[in-house]
């Protein structure tokens, strides 16, 4: 008889005490009245829930997942988990069309590279912003990203596809939507840095979005379609041909390891320990003296590092300030663990622009009077931010890898 | 009767403030007599408020006690339709295990179906269905109409009615003396422990509505009435883990009805005969905290690994049968003594025994011996007039006629009070603030509820509201309502004293499950009280739950 040795519920929400420390460091409660708070929203919430499904709260959505109530709770309980899965199975309100074209990353983007520079010039024209604004919702303070003529996935396979079997060790990179539509640099990047490094690159044999924003944005079915299709590409990767999955974004890193057991409710253990961020990859294989990193010798820069909050959540903010600190001309300043207010699509919301702007203000404030020579940072809907809200360039640390590494050397010394 | 005439005259005096008091005053009152309702504690304060707050469908009964059977179900269809805001229609499941024997099955259903109990025998994989949480190993399943009540609202429902229709209701007052005039009762003498005060109060009949102590104003009248007390434990788990009513299909017995209640499910119940002079000091053992865990598991085996809050437990008034001179033979059923007939006492009555479920019945019964003695030809209406709250049970549809835009707080007051939710305000921010987060109570409704529902502290609140039924118990929602109850009654004294009752109180029922996170909780809770507002005393630690 185990009994009452562990009191466990579903995301642990019954060990919560009451303590109300995840409300105290909740990014969205100080600037909007409307969100009754982490505490109240999820657990508290959760025993009026289980009575009757009517106790939803639509103030649920102002939530933005960011998870920092999570990595404040001292009970482990899983406070964003809860909130999202009471928003995914309460709320009856169908996704608007709005929502349904800022979730449908890859859909768009394979639609917008196609024609990447009229669409680019369209939704930066002020009618076109002004149309979206009052049409559908989206808000005409926001500046979308650019899209790229041509895929990550284009270029890799036409360019760097052939020479990556040459390599003794090999990972999958899971480029995401960011770098396959929008900023292939990125992408690019990592294949040299890792290359110098005597690792061979290879895409999954199948990608989808992580579907991070589908599950925001409630479309969950399609976020679980997502999900099978990528876990069967990993499974291949991990457990065929013995190749960890790496990616460069906090955040899909993040949903590939634990909304998609958390949220969607589909088991990953089997291969949750192989993805991770190529920037902790990098930085473990280094620290066991498997690789070794050679810089440039006049590289020089003054860089901010911007805590992701899905980083926060991983507990991985650590690795890439190690690695970028790795190199010698690199002045690094951790900025205080602020988030920026993006939250993915949800700044992007009409509704929550305000909130968005008055959440990442301090971060701003901070960038400003710091005066770095570009930020760094793993998640590119920081960047967008960032890069809005401040005169700041975003780079992952990655890229700034990339440029500050003697490439060459650093393939001889790895050879 | 309805003559001038002075104001401690009444035309009846019910003595106790259960369910079945209030269910006595409201019918009398609603046949136009003149009553008064007394109570020496708070509004069901005894066994009235420990129970599983189960909505019997009577299948319990059904194998051995058809009558009581009987009596359910037709209860329990009435208060579907007179209370249901204190009502959950969540049906239940009687399930046989591998260990029970199924045969049993073949004849509960039978006589469930001969008691007038719509009892469905379905797959257990359709139960498990219906009931996830319910023991995968079931090997049969019963399907019968019980639900979920909330004693405290039925009780409050009853006594808002009762002073609608002109009932005068005294809480805090003992009956120290009924007042004898020869053979007849003539009224009674009144201690009120909060004004400290006594009064005498007349009527030409005196009901004796006090469950277990009414052996005692019985005595008091010069009648003897054989009550044998029956503890019962339940423990209180922190969240609903059942959405249906869980029983097991055997023989009547220890723990075998898990029943989610509000944001809660209880686990219940124990049995065990107690002394008469342990009635007023209930605690629950290491023992039946054991049992109860061993047998629930067996319901749901996730409470074995959910927390739990509290445990309590509670007195059945069981009576003993009159035509048994040994006292042992003990009646399930309602018990209606007119004790002129019985004992040559004129003007008094008791009425007891019996359950929750049947307390309109009582009420009924025992109005109509009040109204023969006054000779008043009024019929009962109880059973189809909805109880305040009741008149309309859509929580959305209520709440969209008041507020634009109606939040768990709003939805939580309106499930609490039903469409007497409608006269709480809940205007502003400050108004729809939380006292209570665990149970989303509002300052707003805090204040109706000190200001209509004869509130006088901290524990009366909480019967009245659910402030500090929740998982903190108390810990952060006691100083909050303490300040407002300090602010009502104008004395900070009172209140601190108050608020240390309200947390020994609350510490007495977590103290027999303390361990885990109803430990760390429990911790934490002194550290704010004792540590951060500074309130100590020689009563914060309490000696008596050895």
């Amino acid at each position: 008889m185990n009994m009452q040795e562990k009191n466990i519920s579903a995301n642990n929400f019954e060990q919560c005490i009451k303590c109300t420390v995840c409300t105290v460091y909740c990014p969205v409660v100080p600037v909007n009245p409307l969100y009754p708070g982490p505490k109240q929203a999820g657990p508290d919430g959760e025993r009026l829930r289980l009575k009757k499904g009517i106790y939803f709260d639509d103030t649920l959505k102002y939530c933005m997942n960011c998870k920092r109530c999570e990595v404040a709770c001292p009970s482990g309980v899983r406070i964003g988990d809860i909130i999202q899965a009471a928003r995914l199975k309460y709320n009856t309100q169908p996704p608007k069309l709005r929502d349904m074209i800022l979730a449908s990353t890859d859909l768009m983007g394979s639609i917008a590279t196609k024609a990447a520079p009229i669409v680019n010039m369209t939704v930066g024209m002020k009618p076109v912003k002004a149309a979206m604004d009052g049409v559908l919702g989206i808000d005409k303070h926001r500046t979308f990203p650019k899209y790229s003529s041509r895929t990550f996935e284009k270029w890799f396979n036409k360019n760097v596809k052939a020479f990556q079997e040459s390599f003794n060790r090999h990972v999958s990179f899971f480029h995401g939507c960011f770098v396959n539509y929008n900023y292939p640099q990125l992408g690019k990047d990592l294949v040299s840095v890792m290359n110098s490094i005597g690792y061979g690159v290879h895409l999954l044999d199948k990608e989808k979005c992580c579907g991070v924003a589908l599950i925001s944005n409630g479309m969950t079915d399609r976020a679980r379609k997502n999900a099978a299709i990528n876990l069967e590409s990993i499974r291949k990767s991990v457990n065929e041909r013995q190749m960890p999955v790496i990616g460069t974004s906090s955040t899909c890193s993040f949903t590939l390891r634990d909304e998609y057991p958390h949220l969607l409710g589909i088991n990953n253990e089997d291969v949750r320990d192989y993805i991770e961020l190529a920037s902790r990859f990098i930085y473990r294989i280094v620290d066991e003296g498997k690789v070794k990193l050679v810089f440039k010798k006049d590289y020089k820069a003054r860089i901010a590092y911007h805590t992701p909050c899905h980083m926060e959540k991983l507990g991985w903010g650590i690795f890439s300030t190690e690695l970028l600190r790795m190199i010698p001309g690199a002045e690094v300043t951790v900025l205080e663990s602020n988030c920026c207010g993006i939250a993915g699509t949800y700044g992007f919301k009409k509704e929550n622009y305000h909130v968005s702007q008055a959440i990442g203000k301090p971060l701003f404030e901070q960038i400003n009077k710091l005066r770095p020579d570009f930020v760094a940072c793993d998640c590119e809907t920081c960047k967008w931010q960032i890069e809005m809200s401040t005169e700041y360039a975003v780079k992952n640390p990655i890229s700034v890898l990339a440029e500050a590494l003697d490439l060459v050397a650093t393939s001889e010394a790895n050879k | 009767m309805a003559q001038a005439r002075r104001d401690n005259e009444f035309d009846v005096i019910i003595v106790g403030g259960g369910i079945t008091g209030a269910g006595t005053a409201r019918d009398c009152a609603m046949r136009g007599l003149r009553v008064l309702l007394i109570e020496r504690h708070d509004l069901a304060t005894g066994a009235t408020g420990r129970n599983h707050g189960l909505l019997h469908s009577g299948a319990r009964y059904a194998v051995t006690d058809r009558e009581s059977a009987e009596e359910c179900i037709r209860e329990n269809m009435i208060l579907r339709k007179i209370a249901r805001h204190c009502v959950e229609e969540t049906e239940g499941l009687f399930i046989t295990l591998p260990e029970d024997d199924l045969g049993y099955q073949a004849k509960f259903v039978e006589s469930c179906l001969a008691a007038g109990i719509n009892a469905e025998v379905i797959d257990p994989k359709d139960a498990l269905r219906m009931e996830p949480s319910a023991n995968p190993e079931l090997i049969g399943a019963v399907k019968v109409p019980d639900g979920a009540v909330d004693p405290f609202r039925l009780t409050s429902a009853n006594v808002i009615d009762a002073k609608l229709h002109g009932a005068k209701v005294l809480v805090y007052s003992e009956v120290t003396k009924l007042i004898k005039e020869g053979d007849t009762i003539t009224g009674v003498e009144v201690y009120n422990a909060i004004t400290k005060e006594s009064a005498k109060y007349y009527a030409p009949i005196t009901v004796n509505a006090g469950g277990i102590w009414g052996q005692r104003i019985a005595e008091m009248a010069g009648a003897r009435i054989n009550m044998f007390p029956a503890k019962g434990a339940l423990l209180i788990f922190g969240h609903r883990v059942n959405n249906v009513v869980l029983n097991r299909c055997r023989k009547p017995a220890n723990a075998d009805i898990l029943v989610p209640g509000d944001t809660i499910c209880l686990i219940g119940t124990t049995s065990s005969r107690v002394p008469f002079g342990e009635v007023d000091n209930m605690y629950v053992t290491a023992d039946e905290v054991d049992l109860l865990l061993q047998e629930g598991e067996k319901l749901a085996p996730s409470l074995a690994t959910t927390r739990i809050l509290r445990a309590y437990a509670g007195v059945r008034p069981l009576v003993a049968t009159d035509d048994d001179p040994s006292g042992r033979n003990i009646s399930r059923g309602i018990v209606l003594l007119d004790h002129e007939t019985r004992d040559g006492i004129k003007g008094f009555i008791s009425i007891t025994g019996g359950k929750l479920m049947t307390y309109r019945l009582m009420a009924e019964w025992a109005t109509d011996l009040v109204c023969k003695k006054l000779n008043i030809g009024k019929a009962c209406r109880t059973m189809d007039t909805p109880l305040p709250g009741s008149e309309n049970e859509n929580i959305e549809e209520i709440s969209k006629q008041t507020w634009a835009k109606p939040g768990t707080p709003h939805k939580a007051t309106i499930g609490r009070h039903g469409a007497r939710a409608l006269n709480i305000g809940l205007k502003d921010g400050y108004d729809t603030s939380l006292v209570c987060e665990c149970e989303e109570v509002s300052v707003g409704e805090v204040k109706y509820a000190i200001e209509e529902l004869d509130v006088h502290n901290l524990v009366d609140l909480r019967r009245r509201t659910r402030v500090g039924m929740g998982t903190c118990q108390g810990e952060l929602c006691a100083c909050r309502a303490a300040g407002m109850l300090a602010d009502a009654h104008q004395c900070t004294e009172r209140t601190k004293n108050d608020l240390k009752n309200f947390i020994n109180e609350r510490w007495k029922g977590m103290y027999p499950v303390c361990w885990s996170d109803t430990l760390r909780e429990s911790e934490y809770s002194q550290w704010i009280y004792s540590g951060v507002c500074g309130l100590e005393g020689p009563e914060t630690h309490n000696e008596d739950n050895k």
